[in-house]
């Protein structure tokens, strides 16, 4: 792939967080966006909590296939089981696995676009070749790939996502800072004899957080959709544990009579997807220099 | 020509790099599938592998090269890969490379088509969009995007297919894979649904670029220039703004074509449609390893092809690429 030359943005360094979170959430975008994943981080909470009103995995024979009400807010299942708490807990399954797969992403990716950008030379070549190497696959077939190498469980899927993922914060680090190395204050703390890691991480990265905080935003909604596609072919979190994408699944054979077996999952995955899409365009609005007064 | 001029011709170096990319992933795969628990031997055998003397088991290592160091292994495999031989499934009783030379095309097939409505749906919508910012027409534009790059295509795919087939009873895919060249009509019947559901969501991307590309070259000098001369508001559309917004265009085609290839598994699956995707699919569960490994190469070589491809093909489009 040929190397994606990016104008340098350098995001002001001064500026409160609490000026740019108002700013984030007066527009439309970033408003939708944040109130979208706030509820679904509380289905989350509440689903770690153990407070969700039926136990997930509990079947319930007499009461299968109910539709939605008072008492099964979603319906339930063919087992019986309540539709609302399984997509609660799917969503903090989502949630657990997408954020350690992008944590995980987002640290070794941005270290080495660091050090491949700053250091150049031999580590620029080693990280440049494996980056080119990760990225000749589908994003989805490496995923599955790698799920098959590992045994499955949450963690394994989030480092399979993770190593699909790592690539992109690569390239995103390593363009920026390329043009931050020959920038005079770096030169100047260079000059000064700190250790040149010292002035990486001091003096660099922070001039490249606006960056990786957009892609994180991004990245988390790919990791769902990778996550719950992986799961919907039967090759994500083993059932019985519940999760958007196979639930998905076994409600194909359900559609016709019992929908919300579907509907639910369904809309809450999109929610889930456009919650993190929207909050990414708005930090992108607030963040990025580049793009103020553009849209 | 010298050696020299060759060496440092730029499509040379990007043909190299290309080279190198596909040595990197070869070791790549072949790293990966050797760290998958058990080996060709018990996964092709499953639970028989546990009635296996250590004799028996010493004589099958040697029968399948499991015996020789790992670089041995490596390079007779990628010699093997190099004289076509892309070894053999045991369940379809069929070489690797007569599998993919079926899937491949209908994958390839499927690719193009998804790639036609995404442009045809993207490019317009992007211009849409861009040609009024922040006015309802560019919210409708940015909705639609938005809509593509969230919706899974699982989701989008399993609900099309149960609401038509059970509504107006379509469902041209539950009855074996028609190919192309014997029965054409069925065939693009068949490839309809998957190729809009993979088309609606790789429009997003393109219409998102092709708005902000088009809005970058409104604001350059020569559209306003171009303007001031007079040049009708049609033609200044069509052979000044997008012909200048085409490069990033034509990137983000060149890289979800390339994504298609193996990407689409979701889709060929729901689809029952006998892709490459779903060959590796197929592989995966049945644990036929030689088959994941050889196809999955299959891929990577597909998609680092496409990529180059897009980036001659940019060198052609925009003369700026080719003087830098």
């Amino acid at each position: 792939m040929s190397e994606v030359t990016q104008a340098v943005s350098l995001p002001p360094s001064t500026g409160k967080i609490g000026h740019r979170f108002r700013a984030l959430l007066r527009s439309p975008s970033g408003l939708t966006g944040a109130i979208l994943i706030a509820v679904l981080l509380v289905l989350t909470v509440l689903s770690f909590l153990d407070l969700l009103p039926y136990g997930p995995l509990h079947q319930d024979p007499p009461s299968r296939l109910l539709a939605p009400s008072a008492d099964h807010l979603f319906g339930t299942d063919q087992f019986g089981r309540d539709v609302f708490s399984r997509v609660a807990a799917g969503v903090a399954n989502s949630a657990l696995i997408s954020i350690v797969a992008v944590a995980f992403a987002t640290v070794i990716g941005t270290f080495a676009g660091l050090v491949a950008g700053f250091f150049r030379g031999v580590s620029d070549g080693v990280i440049g070749g494996v980056t080119n190497v990760l990225f000749a696959f589908p994003p989805l077939l490496l995923a599955l790939a790698l799920v098959s190498v590992f045994d499955r469980n949450w963690l394994t899927i989030a480092i399979a996502i993770a190593i699909v993922y790592i690539p992109i914060f690569i390239r995103v680090t390593r363009g920026p800072v390329l043009s931050l190395r020959e920038i005079e204050y770096v030169k100047a703390a260079t000059s000064t004899g700190q250790s040149r890691m010292m002035v990486m991480f001091k003096h660099v990265l922070p001039n490249i957080t606006s960056i990786i905080i957009i892609q994180v935003t991004l990245s988390l909604s790919w990791a769902v959709l990778t996550e719950a596609s992986l799961s919907f072919l039967g090759l994500g979190t083993p059932p019985p544990a519940p999760s958007l994408g196979s639930m998905i699944f076994e409600a194909r054979s359900l559609v016709h009579v019992a929908p919300w077996t579907m509907v639910f999952p369904g809309l809450v995955v999109v929610a889930l997807v456009v919650g993190l899409n929207l909050l990414g365009d708005g930090l992108r609005d607030v963040l990025d220099p580049r793009n103020r007064g553009k849209r | 020509m010298t050696f020299r001029t060759i060496a440092h011709n730029a499509v040379v170096r990007r043909i190299a790099g290309a080279l190198v990319t596909l040595l990197g992933v070869a070791v790549f795969v072949f790293i990966m599938l050797r760290a998958i628990p058990g080996n060709q031997i018990t996964a092709g055998l499953g639970t028989e592998a546990a009635a296996l003397t250590p004799a028996q088991q010493a004589a099958l290592e040697r029968y399948y090269g499991l015996d020789q160091p790992l670089f041995i292994q490596f390079f007779s495999w990628l010699g093997n890969i190099f004289t076509g031989n892309l070894g053999f499934s045991s369940r379809a009783q069929e070489s690797v490379l007569n599998l993919t030379a079926h899937s491949l095309p209908v994958t390839f097939e499927l690719a193009v088509l998804s790639i036609v409505l995404a442009l045809v749906i993207g490019i317009p919508l992007g211009m849409l969009s861009a040609s009024r910012p922040d006015s309802p027409r560019d919210a409708f534009g940015q909705f639609v995007g938005l809509a593509g790059l969230s919706i899974p295509a699982f989701l989008l795919a399993t609900t099309l297919l149960s609401v038509l087939a059970s509504s107006i009873g379509f469902n041209p895919n539950g009855q074996g894979h028609a190919s192309l060249f014997e029965n054409p009509a069925l065939n693009l019947q068949q490839m309809l649904l998957p190729a809009l559901v993979l088309g609606f969501g790789i429009a997003a991307p393109i219409m998102r670029t092709t708005r902000t590309a088009v809005l970058e070259v409104r604001s350059d000098d020569f559209i306003r220039t171009a303007r001031a001369k007079g040049v009708p508001p049609r033609r200044l559309q069509a052979r000044h703004v997008l012909r200048n917004a085409l490069v990033p265009i034509v990137t983000m085609t060149g890289l979800q074509f390339g994504y298609l290839l193996g990407g689409a598994v979701v889709v060929e699956q729901i689809f029952s449609i006998p892709g490459i995707g779903r060959q590796v699919l197929l592989g995966l569960q049945q644990k036929e390893y030689a088959l994941v490994q050889s196809t999955v190469l299959v891929i990577a070589l597909s998609f680092v092809i496409v990529n180059l491809l897009t980036d001659l093909l940019y060198r052609v489009i925009d003369p700026r690429v080719r003087a830098s």
